[in-house]
C-alpha cells in the first residue's frame, strides 16, 4: 500500500538533505510525490525521519543458539530498534562456513524475520584459523562480508592469505582483533578495577596489536579491513595514523565503548562482560573523539544474546556479551548527539549510511527509487529503559533502568511497517 | 556494637569499629581455646556449612574446628563427591543450603565474586574464605590480630608484603583492613607478578624487598605457586629467591623486633628459608591458632545476627 510520512524532519545524509518534508512509499520502494488519496498517511510531526538503521554487527544465534534468540525475535528486536537491516556473525552451530547455512539463514528471514537479514561468512572453516572457507560459494549465496568473529585469525599468514584470495570476490573482511596470548585468561580491561576486584585482566595490547596487524596487512596488500568493534584509545589511533597516509581500512565501534567505563563490573555485574571487555574513562573519551573526527566509521551493536543461566554465574564462567539493537539508538543519542559530540546527521551517517557502504547493501539512503527501509524516531523523548520489555529472547543489558533519550515511533522495511510504537 | 553486616565477602567495605569488635571477639575466643575444656554451648542449634570449591585443608578445618568449639552443628561440601562435581550450578547449591536452614555458608571458591553472587540469593549468612584473587577476608583478620597481640595496636605499623601480589587474595584484604586501621603498607615483587594500578589501593609499591623491608614493624611472605614459573611469571625458582625471598640478610634491614609472618603453607627455600619460617620472630604458627580465634568470633557474630531481626 502507498504511503505518505507527513510533516518529519527528514535527515538522509546521503542526500545532503536534512529539513521537514515529505518521503513517499509505493511498491515498497521510495518514490517521487503522488496524490494522497489512497495512501495511508503516516503523521512524523515533531520527528525525524531517516534511513532505516544498518548494523553490522549482530549474532542472531540461529542455527544452533535458539534457545539465546532466533531470527524471528532478533530481527523483532531490530525492528523495534530502528534497524531495518542486520548482518549477522558466523558464529553459528554449524558455524556459517558454507553456502547451505547463509541459505539457510536467507530463507527463514525471509519466512520470519521482520527485517533485511545479511549473513556474514567465515572466513575459516569452523572458525578454526586453518583453512579458507569456500569465499566464493559463500558469497555466491548471499554472504555480504566474511569474519571470523568471536574469535580472531590468530595466524598472520592466514590472515594475509584471507586478504588476498577475498580481494578476488570483492568481499569485505571484518577483523575480530584479539592476540589470546596477551588474553592470558584475562574476563576484563586490565587497570585499577581488575586490581579491586581480583578479576584477570586483558591488557590493551590484546586488540591493539592485532588491529596493527591488520592495519599493515591491508597496507601491504592493497586489499581493505574492516576493523569491529575497537574498545581503546590505541586502536582509534593506529587506525586514525593508518587512514591519513591512504591505508583502506574502516572500523566500527559499539554504544557499549562510548557509554559505559570498567567500573560497571564493580559487583561483578555480568551485564558488564563483554569481549572486547569495557574500558576506562580515558578510552571513552578518545572513542567518541575517534567518532567525531570520522576514524570511527560505523556504530555497530554486536548484540550478543545470552540465556540468563549463562550471565546468573561466577563472573569467570559468564558468557561475553550483551544485547544492543533496543538501546543503540537511545544510546547515540543520549551520548553522542545531546552531549555534543556529533550531530544527528552524522550519528544517523554511523548508524545506517556508512555501514551499508561498507558492506555494499542497498541501504541507508532515502533518494527515490531506494528500498522504503525508513526509521521514523523522537529525538526529545525520554525513556526508562526496560528490559523485560525487549523483544529480544535474552535480557542481557547493562542499562536496564537506565533514562536515556530517543524513542523509535516506526520501523519501515520495504514499504511494510515492522515496528510500531504502541 | 549492633552488628548489621549480612554477610563478610570482604575487607574492602568493613569499617574500622566493625573489624575492631572482630578483633575484640577474637580475644574473647582466644581465651577459650586457652582453656582444658574448649566446648561452650554458643551455638548450639546453629548450622555452619563449609563450601569449598577449591582444595584447602587448612582453612575448612581451621573453621571446622571454629564452628565445634562453639557447639555448631558443621558439615562440608567440597568440590569433588557432591552435586557441583555434577555440574549443579552456584546458585542452586546455595538455595538448597538455604532451604535446609543452615545459618552462615563458608565458600572458598576459585572465582573472585562467587561468594558476593551466593550472597544475594540466600538468606544464610556467607562468609568468603578465600575467592579467586579478591580477597580472604578472614586470613587478613588474623594476621591483624597477631599484629595487635604482638605490637599492640595497627596504627602506624610499617607492613611489608613481599611476593605474588598479583594472584594473591591474601594481600588484598590485608591491603584493606591494615589501610582502615592505619597501618602503612608497603609491597615488593617481580614485575611481571605487581598488579596494575594497585598503588590505587593504598599501598606503596617497591622496586626491591630491601626498600619494602627497610625498618619495617611486619614482614609478610606470600605463597608463590610453583606453577607460575611455568606461565612465564618468573624464570626460576632460584632467581625468585634471590631477589624476592626472605633471608637472614634481608631480615637484619627490617625493626629488630619485626614480625615474620605468612599464610602458609610455606615453599621453605622459596619465598622463605627454612631459619627465617623457624626464626624465633616468626609467628606463623600462632597465626594458624589465631585463625581459630578469628574464625569462632566470625561464626559467633554471624550466627547470632538472625536473633536480632
Ligand atoms: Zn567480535
Amino acid at each position: 500500500m502507498k504511503k505518505i510520512i507527513k510533516n518529519g524532519l527528514v535527515i538522509d545524509p546521503a542526500n545532503n538533505i536534512n529539513e521537514i518534508r515529505d518521503i513517499f512509499i509505493d511498491g515498497g520502494r521510495i518514490v517521487s510525490a503522488f496524490d494522497e488519496k489512497d495512501a495511508e498517511i503516516i503523521d512524523a510531526k515533531g520527528c525525524i525521519v531517516a534511513p532505516g538503521l544498518v548494523d553490522m554487527h549482530v549474532h542472531l544465534r540461529e542455527p544452533g543458539f535458539e534457545y539465546k534468540e532466533t531470527i524471528a525475535t532478533g530481527t523483532a528486536a531490530a525492528a523495534k530498534g530502528g534497524f531495518t537491516s542486520v548482518a549477522c556473525m558466523p558464529n553459528t552451530n554449524p558455524v556459517t562456513d558454507n553456502a547451505a547455512v547463509v541459505t539457510f539463514i536467507k530463507d527463514k528471514a525471509e519466512k520470519e524475520g521482520s527485517v533485511n537479514v545479511y549473513p556474514i561468512g567465515a572466513i575459516t572453516k569452523g572458525q578454526k584459523g586453518e583453512e579458507l572457507s569456500e569465499i566464493g560459494e559463500l558469497k555466491a549465496a548471499g554472504a555480504v562480508a566474511i569474519s571470523d568473529d568471536g574469535r580472531p585469525v590468530s595466524s598472520a599468514g592466514m590472515m594475509r592469505k584471507a586478504l588476498i584470495y577475498s580481494s578476488g570476490f570483492d568481499i569485505p573482511v571484518i577483523s575480530h582483533c584479539e592476540v589470546m596470548s596477551l588474553v592470558d585468561g584475562g574476563v576484563m580491561n586490565e587497570g585499577y578495577y581488575s586490581t579491586y576486584l581480583g578479576l584477570r585482566g586483558i591488557p590493551d595490547a590484546a586488540e591493539e596489536v592485532m588491529v596493527s596487524r591488520d592495519v599493515i596487512l591491508s597496507e601491504e596488500t592493497g586489499v581493505p579491513v574492516h576493523i569491529a568493534h575497537i574498545s581503546t584509545k590505541g586502536s582509534a589511533e593506529i587506525i586514525r595514523q593508518a587512514k591519513k597516509r591512504g591505508v583502506k581500512v574502516t572500523c566500527e565501534t559499539c554504544p557499549h565503548y562510548f557509554s559505559l567505563t570498567d567500573a560497571a563490573v564493580v559487583g561483578y555485574n555480568t551485564n558488564a562482560k563483554m569481549n572486547p571487555p569495557l574500558r576506562t574513562d580515558e578510552d571513552v573519551a578518545a572513542i567518541k573523539e575517534a567518532i567525531k573526527d570520522g576514524t570511527v566509521d560505523a556504530i555497530a551493536t554486536d548484540h550478543a544474546p545470552h540465556h540468563i543461566d549463562e550471565k546468573n554465574v561466577e563472573f569467570d564462567y559468564a558468557a561475553n556479551g550483551i544485547v544492543g539493537l533496543e538501546t543503540a539508538l537511545s544510546l547515540g543519542i543520549s551520548c553522542l548527539v545531546n552531549e555534543g559530540v556529533i550531530t544527528m546527521p552524522e550519528l544517523i551517517e554511523k548508524l545506517s549510511v556508512n555501514p551499508a557502504k561498507i558492506l555494499g547493501i542497498p541501504a541507508g539512503t532515502l533518494s527515490e527509487g531506494a528500498p522504503a527501509d525508513v526509521v521514523i524516531f523522537d529525538a526529545n523523548a525520554k525513556r526508562t529503559v526496560n528490559v523485560s520489555e525487549f523483544a529480544s529472547k535474552s535480557k542481557n543489558s547493562p542499562y536496564d533502568g537506565y533514562e536515556l533519550s530517543g524513542e523509535v515511533k516506526y520501523t519501515i522495511v520495504g514499504g511494510n511497517i515492522a515496528h510500531k510504537k504502541a | 556494637m549492633n552488628w548489621t553486616r549480612k554477610d563478610l565477602l570482604g575487607l574492602k567495605d568493613v569499617s574500622a569499629e566493625e573489624i575492631q569488635y572482630i578483633l575484640d571477639n577474637a580475644a574473647t575466643m582466644k581465651h577459650i581455646l586457652s582453656q582444658n575444656v574448649k566446648k561452650v554451648p554458643h551455638l548450639r542449634g546453629k548450622s555452619v556449612i563449609t563450601l569449598f570449591y577449591e582444595n584447602s585443608t587448612r582453612t575448612r578445618m581451621s573453621f571446622e574446628l571454629a564452628g565445634k568449639y562453639l557447639s555448631a552443628d558443621t558439615a562440608n561440601i567440597t568440590a569433588s563427591g557432591s552435586s557441583v562435581a555434577k555440574g549443579e550450578n552456584l546458585l542452586d547449591t546455595g538455595r538448597t543450603l538455604d532451604v535446609m536452614g543452615c545459618d552462615v555458608i563458608v565458600m572458598r571458591h576459585n572465582c573472585s565474586g562467587a561468594p558476593h553472587l551466593l550472597s544475594q540469593h540466600v538468606n544464610a549468612s556467607v562468609i568468603n574464605a578465600g575467592d579467586g584473587m579478591n580477597e580472604h577476608p578472614t586470613q587478613a583478620l588474623l594476621d591483624m590480630f597477631t599484629m595487635v597481640e604482638k605490637k599492640g595496636s595497627l596504627k602506624g605499623l610499617k607492613v611489608a608484603i613481599l611476593g605474588d601480589v598479583l594472584h594473591s587474595r591474601v594481600a588484598r584484604s590485608n591491603f584493606y583492613g591494615l589501610n582502615t586501621m592505619g597501618a602503612k603498607v608497603y609491597v615488593a615483587s617481580p614485575a611481571t607478578l605487581l598488579p596494575k594500578n594497585v598503588e590505587e589501593l593504598g599501598v606503596t609499591v617497591c622496586k626491591t624487598v630491601e626498600e619494602a623491608i627497610k625498618d619495617a614493624d611486619v614482614v609478610m611472605n606470600l605463597r608463590m605457586q610453583l606453577e607460575r614459573q611455568k606461565s612465564g611469571l618468573f624464570p626460576s625458582v632460584s632467581e625468585y629467591a634471590k631477589y624476592y625471598g626472605l633471608n637472614e640478610d634481608k631480615l637484619k634491614l627490617a625493626k629488630p623486633d619485626a614480625l615474620i609472618m605468612h599464610p602458609g603453607p610455606v615453599n621453605r627455600g622459596v619465598e622463605i628459608t627454612t631459619g627465617i619460617a623457624d626464626h624465633e620472630r616468626s609467628v606463623i604458627d600462632e597465626q594458624v591458632t589465631n585463625g581459630v580465634a578469628i574464625r569462632m568470633a566470625l561464626l559467633y557474630i554471624f550466627a547470632n545476627r538472625r536473633n536480632e531481626e
